[in-house]
């Protein structure tokens, strides 16, 4: 029935397709864990992606490119932290004015660098592993940055686990008045993860627009960062969880184009609502168990912190 | 107190109204509402090219404004109000979901002048509708594409599943399978007009099943650029723009879309009065559609043919749909000789015979 697609090709495609939302969201995961509530994710991804665009223009180097755009996201964040953890303003307001902001703000500085291409980044030679039959293009044919957003779930799971650094974020997290009466600067560790994020949904935006599209062009994350928002959740603040969550994502809206392209006769609507249908059946699933995800939530997220109350 | 802030509201009122109408005298004000941001590089940057002509030709006696990503929908009807309300004389509303919100709006305001692209209502004398034949286009790249595929698959990205659209996928198809009997045709429907990253995973799709020519018809260069990384193997077509940046290869040719003669002409009729409700329909003949260079990445024998395509439809011994046609189920479209209707062609909602898939309703 599905006669022309290729499970190999659709797994490594697969792979491609989920890396700018796994990034956001284990950037977003780890700010959430912090008990910060960022709904930016979307302007600093899209900062990201401008931001790392004109670098690898102006440099000629993807690899700086990835770094401008990392500084990009952190930098928006900043705002967000200055907002929220200084001034104490509200976090979900603050939050949508950084996308807004964000949008804006990555279309002023992209002026002048539409329809221009960027210096483009070789897959990692992998040498004769890249030649195993399946195995080798599933898993030995991919830019850098497909392993490096594996790496970093690999990495915020073990640090959040079984570091000191991670027992910490996660006290902060769930209850930041004890976190404090322990002598924890509550403000500077949330900062801290703040500008974490911010870094990493700029890697992923940049990841789009230096590998996945690869150009500049106005509003390019197209809702990208609201899907690694709602990852965060589907994944019940879970590293591994997001993980699965991204690729089941990626997966879905990839190969509901395969499907259309190999003339499977299923109607296009269906097809193209799938991914998000899933999503919320995955939600809806997961919040029925009452008892574990309803935990999982950090007790403290999205409540502002302030030493004199 | 309450009352003089009431005075206050009434007086800012006023002044605005005057001040608008006023302003609307000096100068005759040009809208345009595009669909995708003006940095898109296609279609709504084409318009935007028209746009600017326009400023060029009228210099002072013309100001135009334009607002871009605006959604069809709710939106649209709003940003148009807000327009009629600022004082345009003329606002072009360049996108076929525009339709419904143009036709409203257009009734509210029988002083302003609507004209709508590629829709067919026209419910009040002040609206007006314009179009360019893509399909002549479409039949030029459809030539190409079937001489040039090695894998016998070629590839559509469709925007939605309007006819504008599926006469393009027709023509297109129509065209490769008549230079190579063996063609296939699979077309995926992106449901955006804008949107890089998913079509660019189209493209990805459709080539990683072993489509090697790619036409698109969604706004953006995404599909040409996934198309660059196989290095050569596939190539596509620059779609509404030229989109030369991806010259020679993959994109060996293109449909670029030439509003500014229909928008200065339009504009300048307001400018003295003339203007009346019209339905424009304008193709590679007037000008309004043109095909972009052909590069070198084609052989000289597939350029001409593609060339002679072009050339007979300009001089207008060629109608790309010339029967006999049949519909998809196999029933008779058109007979011999025969070309198609404009009406027939405006209200298209069927694949032609050899097509497979169903159009999405």
């Amino acid at each position: 029935m599905f006669g022309g697609i290729d499970p190999t090709l659709l797994i490594a495609s697969l792979m491609v397709a989920s890396v700018p939302i796994l990034l956001a969201a284990v950037g977003e995961l780890v700010v959430e864990k912090a008990g910060v509530l960022n709904l930016g994710v979307e302007g600093m991804m899209i900062m990201g992606a401008i931001c790392g665009f004109i670098t690898a223009v102006e440099t000629g180097s993807p690899a700086l490119g990835f770094v401008g755009g990392a500084v990009g996201g952190a930098v928006l964040s900043l705002l967000f932290a200055v907002l929220t953890q200084v001034l104490q303003a509200n976090q979900v307001a603050s939050g949508l004015a950084l996308t807004l902001f964000g949008l804006g703000l990555s279309s002023l500085l992209g002026q002048g660098y539409v329809g221009i291409k960027p210096p483009l980044s070789k897959p990692v030679p992998f040498g004769p592993l890249a030649d195993i039959p399946v195995l080798g293009r599933i898993f030995f044919s991919h830019d850098a940055f497909v392993y490096m957003s594996v790496l970093s779930v690999v990495g915020v799971w073990a640090v959040l686990k079984y570091t000191r650094l991670g027992l910490i974020l996660r006290a902060v997290g769930e209850n930041h008045d004890a976190a404090h009466a322990l002598g924890y600067k509550v403000r500077r560790i949330r900062v801290l993860a703040i500008l974490f994020g911010g870094a990493m949904a700029g890697l992923g935006g940049a990841y789009l627009s230096l590998i996945r599209v690869p150009q500049w062009v106005d509003g390019i994350t197209a809702g990208a960062g609201w899907i690694a928002l709602a990852i965060v959740v589907f994944a019940a603040w879970q590293p591994w969880r997001a993980l699965l969550g991204a690729w089941l994502f990626g997966g879905i809206s990839v190969l509901q184009l395969n499907l259309q392209a190999a003339q499977a006769g299923i109607p296009v609507e269906y097809l193209s609502m799938s991914p998000y249908l899933i999503t919320i059946l995955v939600l809806v699933i997961m919040s029925s168990r009452r008892g574990r995800a309803a935990l999982s939530a950090p007790a403290c997220l999205g409540q502002n912190f302030h030493a004199a109350r | 107190m309450k009352r003089r802030h009431l005075l206050a509201t009434a007086a800012l009122g006023l002044s605005l109204a005057f001040g608008g109408a006023a302003l609307a005298q000096d100068k005759t004000k040009a809208c345009f509402v595009y669909v995708g941001p003006i940095g898109d590089l296609g279609w709504s940057y084409q318009h935007h090219q028209g746009a600017l002509a326009v400023q060029k030709e009228y210099g002072d006696k013309v100001e135009v404004t334009w607002q871009e990503s605006v959604p069809e929908g709710a939106d649209a009807e709003r940003v148009l109000t807000q327009m009629a309300l600022g004082g345009c004389d003329i606002i072009f509303t360049t996108s076929f979901g525009y339709m419904d919100a143009t036709n409203a709006v257009a009734k509210k305001f029988p002083n302003v002048k609507f004209e709508h692209a590629t829709g067919f209502k026209r419910e009040s004398p002040n609206v007006a509708t314009y179009n360019a034949r893509f399909y002549e286009g479409r039949a030029v790249q459809g030539t190409i594409a079937g001489l040039m595929t090695k894998s016998n698959k070629i590839g559509y990205i469709g925007s939605f599943p309007i006819p504008e659209v599926i006469m393009g996928i027709n023509s297109y198809y129509l065209h490769a399978k008549k230079v190579n009997p063996n063609v296939e045709l699979s077309v995926v429907w992106a449901m955006t007009w804008f949107d890089p990253a998913k079509e660019a995973d189209a493209a990805k799709a459709m080539i990683e099943q072993g489509v090697d020519v790619i036409a698109s018809h969604t706004d953006s260069t995404a599909p040409l650029a996934e198309a660059e990384k196989s290095g050569g193997k596939v190539i596509g077509f620059g779609q509404a723009s030229d989109m030369a940046e991806y010259k020679p290869s993959p994109r060996v040719t293109s449909i670029i879309d030439n509003w500014a003669p229909y928008y200065v002409k339009r504009v300048g009729q307001v400018l003295d009065g003339t203007w009346d409700q019209t339905d424009t329909w304008a193709g590679i003949k007037e000008g309004e559609v043109e095909i972009g260079e052909i590069t070198d990445a084609v052989p000289a024998e597939v350029k001409a043919a593609a060339e002679k395509v072009r050339d007979d439809i300009a001089a207008g011994t060629y109608h790309p749909f010339t029967g006999p046609i049949n519909k998809q189920d196999g029933s008779p479209w058109l007979a011999e000789g025969q070309t198609a209707p404009d009406g027939d062609l405006l209200g298209m909602n069927f694949y032609v015979e050899g097509i497979k898939g169903d159009i999405p309703k």
